[in-house]
């Protein structure tokens, strides 16, 4: 009853309002110490670099890694890294829930009247994280310049809403890592494993994992649909699991999903703190 | 004799301390293993190519992997540690009480590191290297010297790591803010310690280089010790005299920091 | 207008019915075992407080005052009873009360430590959606009379804890809340800057009509500002009603300090009286606190070199920790 549609718009929008207030209120607090935020940013840029310096080390001594081709990799790496350096950069810094819980400053969440959501996920918002987009976005610049695929318009569609829908997915495990800290306050690195340990996964081919494993980042944790199917039909190759055709396509429809069981995921952790206050 | 167990409280307190955490280091398990898996998994797709790789094969590469996210926490690898504690106590000031003690400011540290190291080798270290060996043919020694031998290398690959973190702590001394540095010694210890890619892979004459740099005796080290990589007695103590070098270096190249700083202190009074 | 809004100020603008709170906390029980229990954190509170009083919450640490306002601002949850904050029912209205109420926990500031002051508080401006002008009368409201003027555009990293206090409680009011908790609002703060902010609320509460709810341990504070008290303890309201009337409850005596132009044994011949000191030519004579003093300083002067005297009102800490302690013992 209390959440009619138009209900729920009104909330999002207040939500979405009270984001921008706080995530300005961060950037100027960032501004007071100019010179270690350029540092960060730079330091981020170059933290997410190395990775792929890593992956051209690999390079250097094969042709292929798992029958894939050094731009090929690229382009996997390229968009894993623009989606995830957008979640974080959106909502990275929501990992601090637990540490809320313990210090007991979420209460001065509660008595806003602003969804504490939008609160928690603008919470010490760090703009230092462009780096790692900027770096996901210049490699991934490349690879299409490299890259020797034959685009078609469907292809071309796909990137951005692959682009976008990863993002999505990405923000969707962010949200439910920090609900899942309302129970657990210490285990803020729990979700490190799904977040930073699901990027650097998808950075390279799914040829390379075991067959259980891509199952289970295709069916269970449904990372897969950030960037390796989508982009394996852009590369032109199938997938390893022979999944049909469509799944390539239902990256908006898997993000959608993920962020209802996310936001289904939030609410039962912020009542569960309301009723225990723990 | 009195100094000698007000060092091993020091340190005892350090290892209650990370002890006390026990959700996080469940967490911390959890993803190491994680990690683990991950990287395993794309080892093996290198080495499918080139089975030699770094002289390594398979088996010692994927060992490799395991003792990585085994020493992550204990080493510091990626990031933790003393460093933003001893940057807040000079920030704030209270460094000039830690002055005034009777303990060595920088052996009161290095003993607390220490005591969080041996927690964390215990606590992060012998589940992922357990759960490698079951999942993963692992090239492990049978040998208990080695292993001994190995833990040793270990220790000073620790010692090494808390000497670079020093020297990167006292730096609050002169900078306002010191995220900026940790961030940038984060960053060196990820690529310079073999986190990302053993050193033993890095091409050329940067890899003849980067294996001489201080970072190569966090991780490299220990782990060519385990996998009996430095051949006979001569060739183990000549690892075990490179880390040990550079952790009197370091350690050295610290305290004549700290007695520069404690000047400063003493100068202007805090 | 079964639930409505306007019927809450006739009866009581805050109401609590048997309000419960109930923890199931685990305890640690050997080396893997937890233990649950249930801890009644709040056992089935009633009051009312009608619009534009100010009252004091007080009890020892642990005895449920949190709890309590945690649930009146609708953090918490209640386990049962019947809870109204200006008709509203915080747990199911929450955002929609927030609007209405203004909070400030003592020790958790809600201003931005690398911003100006001012910054803090157009944020509060465009969160609450504050109409302008309302929100410059406040703010010149609250810098003149909290002494802000020249801390508006200072970060407030650099404010001392009592500046920065006076800073949270301005950001409270700037939406013109009806009700203003506050947890203990003066704690750690010096003597100046205690007598500003109990100057400041005693104006807000006459002027505004603002009601005030206020946890302390500070006994002044309530001495000083509140008329009703509200003692809860062990999750239970032990006491509800005027300070004077604690006094009575509390057997709580005055104590009279008479200066004698020699040193003398101790007065025992003062009926009601009796010396619980003596210092040189000093002495303490302690009464009931429900007699009068008059009697008492007569009897005194007629038998006794007197050369002056003061009465010292009861310390209400005293009467509270009586209070407690006659609680055990029952």
């Amino acid at each position: 009853m209390a959440d009619a549609p138009a209900g729920v718009l009104r909330r999002a929008g207040e939500g979405v309002h009270a984001y921008g207030l706080i995530v300005g209120m961060w950037v100027r607090s960032t501004m007071a110490y100019r010179t270690s935020f350029v540092m960060m940013a730079l330091g981020n840029f170059a933290a997410t670099a190395l990775d792929f310096v890593g992956i051209a080390i690999m390079f250097t001594h094969t042709d292929t890694l798992g029958g894939f081709t050094l731009p090929e990799v690229a382009l996997l790496y390229g968009t894993t890294s623009t989606s995830f350096g957008l979640a974080d950069l959106a909502l990275g810094t929501m990992d601090r829930v637990g540490r809320r819980v313990r210090d007991g400053t979420m209460d001065t969440l509660l008595v806003r009247p602003v969804p504490v959501l939008a609160q928690v996920a603008a919470d010490r918002f760090a703009l230092r994280r462009l780096g790692r987009v900027s770096q996901g976005v210049l490699l991934l610049a490349w690879t299409l310049y490299r890259l020797d695929v034959h685009w078609t318009p469907v292809t071309l569609l796909l990137l951005p809403l692959m682009l976008i829908s990863g993002a999505v997915i990405f923000g969707a495990v962010f949200v439910a890592g920090a609900a899942f800290q309302f129970r657990a306050q210490d285990a803020s690195e729990v979700q490190n494993a799904f977040t930073y340990g699901g990027t650097t996964m998808l950075q390279y081919p799914p040829t390379v994992f075991a067959t259980e494993l891509v199952r289970g980042v295709t069916f269970v944790v449904p990372l897969a649909f950030v960037n390796w199917l989508p982009a394996l039909r852009i590369l032109g190759r199938d997938d390893p699991l022979g999944l049909p055709g469509w799944v390539d396509f239902a990256s908006p429809l898997v993000a959608l999903v993920c962020c209802a069981l996310a936001g289904a995921a939030w609410r039962a952790g912020l009542r569960g703190y309301r009723s225990t206050g723990s | 004799m009195g100094l000698v167990r007000l060092y091993a409280a020091v340190a005892v307190s350090g290892f209650r301390r990370y002890a006390t955490y026990r959700m996080a280091t469940a967490a911390g398990l959890f993803t190491n293993t994680v990690f683990g898996f991950i990287v395993a998994y794309t080892f093996i797709a290198l080495w499918n190519e080139r089975p030699h790789l770094g002289g390594y094969d398979q088996a010692q590469a994927l060992t490799f992997v395991w003792v990585t996210q085994a020493l992550l926490g204990a080493a510091c690898l990626i990031g933790g540690g003393f460093q933003e504690e001893l940057q807040e106590r000079i920030r704030s000031g209270d460094i000039a009480v830690d002055l005034y003690r009777p303990a060595d400011l920088q052996l009161w540290w290095l003993a607390n590191d220490l005591g969080r190291a041996v927690f964390q080798l215990l606590g992060r270290g012998v589940v992922p290297l357990l759960v490698g060996a079951l999942c993963f043919e692992l090239a492990l020694p049978r040998d208990p010297l080695t292993w001994l031998v190995f833990l040793l290398s270990v220790l000073l690959g620790v010692v090494v790591g808390f000497g670079l973190r020093y020297l990167v702590a006292l730096c609050a001394f002169w900078l306002l803010d010191g995220s900026g540095v940790n961030t940038l010694n984060g960053l060196l210890s990820i690529f310079f310690s073999g986190t990302l890619l053993p050193l033993a892979v890095f091409p050329g004459a940067f890899g003849e280089i980067v294996r001489m740099l201080p970072w190569a005796a966090m991780l490299q080290v220990p782990a060519d010790v385990l996998l009996g990589r430095h051949g006979g007695a001569g060739g183990v103590a000549a690892a075990l005299g490179f880390q040990t070098m550079w952790a009197v270096l370091l350690l050295a190249a610290g305290r004549s920091v700290q007695a520069v700083a404690t000047r400063k202190v003493v100068v202007q009074g805090g | 207008m079964a639930d409505g809004e306007g019927q809450g100020t006739v009866d009581g603008f805050i109401e609590l019915d048997g309000v419960e709170k109930v923890f199931d906390v685990r305890r640690k029980a050997g080396f893997l075992r937890r233990e649950r229990h249930r801890v009644r954190a709040v056992d089935g509170i009633s009051f009312r407080v009608p619009r534009g009083e100010m009252v004091g919450y007080i009890g020892p640490n642990g005895a449920g005052k949190s709890t309590t306002i945690k649930m009146l601002t609708g953090i918490l949850v209640p386990s049962g009873g019947r809870l109204r904050v200006a008709g509203i029912d915080p747990a199911r209205d929450r955002t929609r009360l927030a609007r209405r109420i203004g909070v400030v926990f003592g020790q958790r500031t809600t201003l931005w430590w690398d911003l100006p002051l001012r910054d803090s508080y157009g944020l509060v401006r465009r969160m609450y959606r504050i109409p302008d002008a309302r929100y410059r009368a406040n703010l010149e409201r609250c810098v003149e009379l909290l002494d802000l003027g020249d801390l508006l555009d200072v970060p407030v990293r650099q404010l001392s804890l009592g500046q920065r206090m006076r800073g949270d409680i301005a950001a409270a009011l700037l939406h013109d809340p009806e009700v203003l908790y506050l947890d203990e609002p003066t704690i750690g703060l010096d003597v100046v800057s205690k007598a500003k902010v109990r100057e400041f609320l005693r104006d807000v509460n006459a002027e505004r009509g603002t009601t005030v709810l206020l946890t302390t341990h500070d006994l002044t504070d309530i001495e000083q500002l509140c008329k009703r008290v509200m003692v809860i303890d062990h999750g239970r309201l032990v006491y509800d009603g005027g300070l004077d009337g604690l006094h009575a409850v509390g057997g709580s005596e005055r104590v009279l300090v008479i200066d004698l132009e020699r040193e003398l044994p101790p007065i025992t011949d003062v009926p009601g009286a009796r010396p619980v000191k003596v210092e040189g030519p000093r002495q303490w004579l302690a009464f009931a606190a429900t007699q009068s003093a008059a009697p008492i300083v007569a009897a005194v002067a007629a038998r006794h070199p007197l050369v002056d005297l003061s009465v010292r009102e009861p310390d209400i800490e005293e009467v509270i920790a009586k209070m407690y302690a006659d609680r055990k013992a029952l």
